[in-house]
């Protein structure tokens, strides 16, 4: 019986870790649904970006204030793993404090992690009162009603139990350790939870024992709770922003790509000896769709970025047209691709892994067109992103489906089109006045 | 004041069997906005002073395609970019610098892919090149002292990363050069990008413009300077709805230059 915790504890980490690389691979799936986008192209520069605006947190410090507590949550949830990897190799030897024999290293260790514990706390609370008692502008959107909300507000819960778990748990090992209990070999330094130990003073060593005990069985549990709790959330940033900022974007921003199938088609019509009446070959391929109306339409990368997206709404601060009332949020954009791509997902796992017409799509049923003619392709929001994300060119691909495929632009643009096409201009002159100006005092 | 424009063709150039310096390329609004057309003009005067050689491509210049393909219609863009580089391609183009950031953006960036390869500068980006090389001088007497602020016009700024070469002509006018609370990286869009300036917006409760030109208000300015025909017309419009018209005028840094010099 006395294999019974590691046992158990194996099996909690099966389970855990199971369930998340399951999640994992659905979210692999879901994503290369989209279309194929070649970027295999500049690896150094790729890596460069990803050590930069990932590892490095460039970005999020243009907003100081969120960019500094950030990098704290950010430096101690990376750190504090490696206490994690202790946990975990205790649970599984049945060991307490397995790296105790790096003597002094431990002790800084420990100490390190306890601070980064605390400045935690600070930050997360802090978290809570800009979205909870400020009530920052950028959490109160609409899209940011009801689930991401709360979504949010869990995540600073999760994240605060966790440390105070981890507090607790040293506490109470801290005063079991001057008390001299058996097993409990006096390591580590405990700059903060030493400050909580005292109200341990008069408990027995057997109630402490289940207190740490308890705790150390709980700060486990919920650190495989919350990795499986990621995949549901919008807190898959923390992994998928590296992937996310090596594959973004390296020409210039305003580039916008030239589709490939337009292409195809521009140079059939100039090319002089093409058949105009041509039957189309037997085999030929169904020509591609232009543009997109479902986020089957969208490239693998595009869909990612919405799975990256953790809701910051730094592009929906930054937006014009947002900013004067429109209805148009680039993070909505994003939100509605992920929750659209979610839906899809569902019905292929009840479908035996095939796609059934839901009678829906990401165009009219997740975004109107009102929210994509607002756009001014500013890039404002593509600059305001942290990690990399793109709603520009989401919004894009849209109104090429809208335009290309349903000639549904709104009657301002059709008279401008039209113009370009007979005269050359978006207005209506004539392209033999083009240079009257220069004749004109 | 000055004499005649002197704006030669790449047609005549042709002709007569030379090779311009560059290509100016005046975009659609630059040759029928009244409002641009001024500041086409005040750039060929620049480029006359300093006996620049350079051509337009005149009625053999089309639209580049840039609103349509921000209004979703790539069919229309690349017809139009297909056509503009087989003219461009037929002259032998190397250089080209507009007045426009729209163009400048699509005609760098978007037609290599189709093969129009160019070296494509914005107009302050060689008038900067052109004070460098000394082939202008500034004076700034006219401009000494005034507040000035520079509207970042996206498709230069943020589209493609060029946002000291403007401030650096106006530095040049011993004006005092002021930022907005939204500048470079961060500059507000004037609400003309992505095809908004050929519809009406979106319902809200501000137009686009407005909020910019409060920005630009804000630094108490003598005069908004821009740089893009579009942006010019968006600010201007915003700077008349405030009624600020007498008290602020929106400038392109190319009138400001020819100002200075008086041409």
């Amino acid at each position: 019986m006395q294999y019974l915790p590691n046992i158990i504890f194996i099996i909690l980490l099966i389970v855990g870790v199971g369930f998340f690389v399951k999640n994992i691979s659905k979210l692999r799936r879901n994503i290369f649904l989209g279309k194929e986008a070649s970027l295999t192209d500049n690896k150094p520069r790729r890596w460069k970006n990803m050590a930069k605006i990932a590892l490095g947190q460039s970005k999020m410090v243009v907003r100081p204030i969120a960019g500094a507590l950030h990098i704290i949550v950010y430096i101690s949830f990376v750190i504090i793993n490696i206490e994690v990897l202790e946990i975990i190799l205790d649970g599984i030897f049945g060991t307490h404090r397995l790296f105790a024999v790096l003597g002094p290293v431990y002790s800084f260790l420990i100490g390190s992690f306890e601070i980064l514990a605390f400045l935690v706390i600070v930050a997360v609370v802090i978290f809570w009162i800009r979205r909870n008692v400020i009530k920052l502008k950028r959490f109160f959107k609409p899209e940011m009603e009801g689930w991401p909300k709360k979504d949010g507000n869990l995540i600073l819960y999760i994240e605060l139990v966790l440390m105070l778990l981890f507090l607790t748990m040293n506490a109470a090992d801290y005063q079991l350790q001057q008390m001299g209990a058996d097993h409990y070999v006096a390591a580590g330094s405990f700059p903060i939870s030493s400050f909580i130990a005292p109200i341990f003073e008069n408990v027995s060593v057997s109630t402490l024992i289940i207190i740490e005990r308890t705790a150390w069985w709980a700060h486990i549990a919920g650190i495989l709770f919350f990795l499986n709790y990621l995949y549901y959330s919008k807190h898959l940033h923390i992994l998928l922003a590296f992937p996310n900022t090596y594959y973004g974007r390296l020409t210039p921003k305003g580039q916008f790509k030239n589709l490939q199938s337009v292409t195809d088609e521009v140079r059939m019509m100039m090319d002089p000896d093409a058949d105009p009446y041509a039957e189309p070959a037997e085999d030929a391929a169904v020509p591609d769709k232009f543009g997109a109306s479902d986020v089957q339409d969208l490239s693998w990368v595009q869909l990612m970025n919405a799975y990256t997206c953790t809701e910051c709404g730094r592009c929906t601060s930054e937006c014009p047209a947002n900013q004067t009332g429109k209805k148009l949020s680039p993070r909505k954009i994003m939100m509605d691709t992920r929750d659209r791509l979610e839906e899809v997902g569902k019905i292929i796992d009840e479908n035996n892994g095939e796609f059934k017409d839901d009678g829906k799509q990401l165009l009219n049923d997740y975004i109107s067109p009102e929210e994509l003619w607002a756009c001014t392709s500013c890039n404002a929001c593509v600059e305001a992103c942290p990690i990399s994300i793109d709603p520009l060119s989401i919004i894009m691909d849209m109104r090429q489906y809208l335009v290309m495929e349903q000639s549904a632009a709104p009657t301002d643009l059709n008279n401008m089109m039209g113009n370009i096409e007979n005269n050359g201009a978006p207005w209506p002159f004539n392209q033999m006045d083009r240079l009257n100006w220069s004749k004109e005092s | 004041m000055a004499s005649e424009l002197k704006v030669p063709t790449m047609a005549e150039f042709f002709a007569s069997g030379t090779v311009p310096e560059v290509l100016f390329w005046v975009g659609c609004a630059g040759s029928f906005d009244d409002r641009a057309k001024k500041i086409t003009k005040a750039f060929v005067k620049i480029l006359n002073k300093a006996n620049v050689s350079f051509a337009v491509l005149g009625t053999e210049e089309s639209c580049t395609g840039d609103p349509a393909k921000r209004a979703g219609n790539e069919f229309l863009f690349q017809m139009q970019a297909v056509t503009n580089i087989e003219v461009l391609n037929a002259y032998e183009i190397k250089k080209i610098v507009t007045a426009c950031p729209h163009c400048f953006n699509t005609i760098k960036n978007e037609y290599p892919g189709l093969g129009g390869n160019y070296e494509v500068v914005h107009h302050t980006q060689f008038l900067k090149q052109l004070l460098t090389e000394g082939r202008i001088s500034m004076e700034g007497g006219t401009f000494k002292g005034k507040r000035i602020t520079f509207h970042d016009p996206c498709y230069l700024g943020r589209a493609n990363g060029v946002y000291e070469a403007p401030r650096d002509l106006i530095r040049k006018l011993d004006a005092e050069l002021v930022e907005m609370k939204n500048c470079k990286q961060k500059g507000l869009c004037c609400g003309a990008g992505g095809a908004q300036m050929f519809k009406e917006p979106e319902k809200g409760d501000k137009d686009v413009n407005i909020e910019r030109t409060e920005q630009a208000l804000e630094t108490k300015p003598d005069i908004i300077a821009a740089g893009c025909p579009f942006c010019n017309t968006m600010m201007t419009d915003g700077v008349k709805n405030k009624e600020k018209e007498d008290a602020v005028e929106v400038m392109d840094i190319a009138e400001m230059i020819a100002t200075a010099e008086d041409l």
